[in-house]
């Protein structure tokens, strides 16, 4: 199965319960009037993209109809459509010049988010391009975080720097910047413990990482990427606030999209903080990780 | 900031909008109930659970007690509790045991919500009460998962069983049985791998295991953070194998944990625990009524008491009252009501249970961990003399503490000036009130 099945199945659920819902509810309409706008946040809202970009959309919807004197209930619905499609094609991911080697990838994200399966799949991805990576194990505080990791960059075929369980995180990393000079790799990938973003110290722990990065390679291209579980809620767009302030998220991995209905969040991420989706994985599997294609994204979800 | 607020503090500012009415129309009704409605869908409350609770809300509202009533702010706020507790389960429930040991549980869930941590403190928890746990790592797919889970229980030094070479997880949880059967453990606790609800193969999975080892129950692991989807995720795992109770995680977050409320609807299996904290022994039983109350934000003041309970020692209570009594409060004491304190967690847990400690005045507020040890590291600078007695302090006294504990002078100044403070406090309330510090607890803590 390639990719784009595999996205397009993935997000068959969203489609239904994004789309599928949407045009659903247009065919019981026979007017354009309040219970249709009504009925359409509903649905947004019922999707993960969240309360303020729902109403957003339906104000924004409002207008249209207004301006193009829409009468036809299925107007609206390919018009909200496009208003959806615009959020995300609206900001893409720019990948930074490369610099000096190493690039640097510093991965964080709250508990459970996924990110150490995220960095298996990303090293891959590198190495397979017949890349030269070098993984820190910097979650060090997790039970056997350390060994799952390792078990991932044997698969990828990727080098592996690791200290025990309990050690300072950024020396972990600081060893890696120097192995990673030392054998001239072209990735240095960074992972970091689960934290919530509500808890402080942790969060200066992160920065302390950052700038640890930022000091000992500064010719050097770091991109940082959140780690989100697509299931997550509204809290998605707090942790991308916060985790922001801490390491500057450049990009957003968005992991889990081959569930159910979900990645409603996505639309409210794009909006509320404008930081684009890099990655998204869509399967276990170690290539189930791909580069986030808007224009890819939109036309599995809004496929006919 | 918008998104910052919680539900706590929206339903708060609805219920200030309230509480100065003395009548209140079907039209204020219909408009707070819009905004809790709001607030409760932000909060990743499921539509239609949403629904439901407004409606039944503003049906009890609308009777005609409560807007002749001489309070009708308070007696709408307290509909909105009841019914959100009723919603949330009604009293605490407990885990069930077998009459036939071993009890066994198994938990479940999707990826990344947490099972084995929760696991681990679960096993912990049911330690204290006598038990002899025993933890099975029936996550075969992830890689190094069952290192994860022998890690755990040697932290707890809690027995883990585990065949490294076994792909088979029904045989794995069977041969468990067996051992613990023989080896007298009770419970056991099966730790499964995470799946998605909808991979029928391996929801096949936990339905055979479920044959073969006849859990007492099954506990289902959900993320706090979750969010509509949580509505079908517990739909599933209900129907698909059947559940008995909820583990709700990663509460320590900034959620306001809408998911709880789905969940437990949408199921109708009560929340058995709330796993607050990354130490394991950060898990507490689930109250119902106390997460009504956080989320209403009146404040989880019975959480609070109960954990300065069980970390405060009585006794210690009452000699430090007889000292206070006698000849008033040193730096010796101190230092250990901060150690006391630290035992019962993170400070802004803790301040977040305070009622009346606003939740929007705690942002931006962040208690500094860092200082309490700063101001340990002080103190235990000090000779036995200088603790008891802090007058003899003087200036070259106090550049050795400072040297002694890596900080600044001023570090030791402000301490000083701190604990002065404390103690006049202290010896005021010591003049009021004959109720005394066993009484207050270990209340005055001046940061």
């Amino acid at each position: 199965m390639g990719f784009f099945e595999k996205l397009k199945k993935g997000l068959t659920k969203t489609k239904e319960n994004l789309i599928g819902k949407i045009d659903n509810a247009i065919k019981s309409f026979t007017k354009i009037d309040e219970d249709l706008m009504d009925e359409l946040e509903e649905i947004l809202i019922s999707a993960d993209v969240g309360v303020s970009t729902s109403m957003e959309l339906i104000d924004n919807l409002r207008e249209s109809v207004r301006s193009k004197k829409m009468k036809d209930p299925k107007e609206v619905a390919n018009e909200l459509k496009e208003l959806m499609k615009n959020i995300l094609l609206e900001k893409k991911y720019e990948q930074k010049p490369e610099q000096e080697k190493p690039n640097v990838i510093l991965v964080a994200g709250v508990n459970g988010a996924g990110k150490t399966t995220s960095i298996g799949k990303i090293s891959k991805l590198l190495t397979s391009q017949g890349k030269k990576v070098v993984i820190a194990a910097g979650d060090t505080f997790r039970a056997a975080a350390i060994d799952q990791l390792e078990i991932w960059a044997k698969r990828a075929g990727a080098d592996f720097v690791r200290q025990r369980e309990g050690s300072d995180p950024a020396a972990v990393v600081y060893d890696a910047i120097v192995a990673s000079k030392a054998r001239s790799a072209d990735y240095l990938i960074c992972d970091t413990a689960g934290r919530l973003h509500n808890k402080k110290n942790l969060m200066m722990e992160l920065n302390k990482i950052y700038r640890v990065i930022k000091r000992e390679l500064p010719q050097s291209r770091v991109e940082t990427f959140l780690v989100i579980d697509a299931t997550t809620g509204q809290n998605a767009v707090n942790q991308a606030e916060v985790f922001s302030e801490a390491i500057d998220v450049d990009g957003i991995i968005l992991t889990k999209l081959d569930g159910t209905a979900k990645g409603g969040i996505i639309f409210s991420i794009y909006k509320q903080l404008n930081i684009p989706v890099k990655y998204i994985g869509v399967g276990e599997q170690i290539d189930d990780l791909k580069d986030f294609d808007e224009e890819m994204f939109v036309n599995a979800m809004f496929a006919e | 900031m918008a998104i910052f607020e919680g539900l706590s503090s929206k339903l708060q500012d609805i219920v200030n909008k309230l509480k100065g009415k003395v009548r209140i129309t079907e039209k204020d009704i219909k408009e707070v109930m819009r905004e809790i409605r709001m607030a409760l869908l932000e909060a990743d409350v499921n539509y239609k659970v949403v629904k439901d609770f407004t409606n039944s809300v503003t049906e009890k509202a609308l009777g005609s007690d409560v807007l002749e009533s001489l309070t009708p702010g308070q007696q709408v706020i307290k509909i909105v509790y009841d019914e959100m507790t009723a919603l949330l389960g009604g009293t605490t429930a407990k885990l069930t045991y077998s009459s036939k040991p071993p009890t066994v549980y198994m938990l479940v869930g999707l990826q990344g919500s947490g099972k084995t941590t929760s696991c681990g403190k679960i096993a912990n928890l049911l330690r204290k009460d006598n038990k002899k746990p025993l933890m099975v790592a029936c996550d075969i797919y992830r890689p190094a998962a069952i290192k994860q889970l022998q890690v755990v229980g040697s932290q707890l030094n809690i027995d883990v069983y585990a065949e490294e070479n076994n792909k088979n997880a029904v045989a794995i949880a069977e041969n468990a049985i067996k051992h613990a059967q023989r080896n007298g453990y009770d419970p056991v606790l099966i730790d499964t791998a995470g799946r998605l609800h909808i991979n029928e193969e391996l929801m096949q999975e936990l339905r055979d295991m479920k044959a073969k080892v006849k859990p007492m129950e099954i506990l289902l692991v959900v993320d706090a953070m979750t969010g509509q989807d949580a509505v079908n995720v517990a739909k599933s795992f209900s129907e698909e194998l059947g559940i008995d109770g909820i583990i709700l995680t990663k509460l320590d977050g900034d959620t306001r944990g809408g998911a709880a409320l789905t969940v437990k609807t949408v199921t109708g299996k009560p929340i058995k625990f709330a796993s607050v904290g990354e130490k394991l022994n950060d898990i507490e039983p689930f109250h119902p009524d106390r997460m009504a109350s956080r989320i209403l934000g009146m404040g989880d003041v019975l959480s609070l008491i109960e954990k300065a309970q069980e970390s405060f020692d009585e006794k210690k209570a009452l000699e430090m009252e007889q000292k206070l009594r006698s000849k008033g409060f040193d730096l010796n004491d101190f230092l250990e009501q901060m150690e006391e304190m630290q035992k019962m967690g993170p400070l802004d847990q803790l301040l977040g249970m305070i009622p009346g400690f606003d939740s929007k005045a705690m942002k931006g507020l962040s208690v500094d961990e860092n200082r309490l040890k700063r101001i340990k590291a002080i103190i235990q600078s000090m000779t036995k003399k200088e603790r008891s007695n802090p007058d003899i302090i003087n200036a070259s006294r106090k550049k050795r503490i400072a040297s002694g504990s890596g900080t600044e002078v001023q570090d030791v100044n402000r301490l000083l000036k701190d604990f002065e403070q404390v103690n006049k406090l202290m010896k005021m309330m010591n003049k009021k009130g004959k109720r005394g510090l066993k009484g207050m607890k270990n209340m005055p803590f001046p940061f």
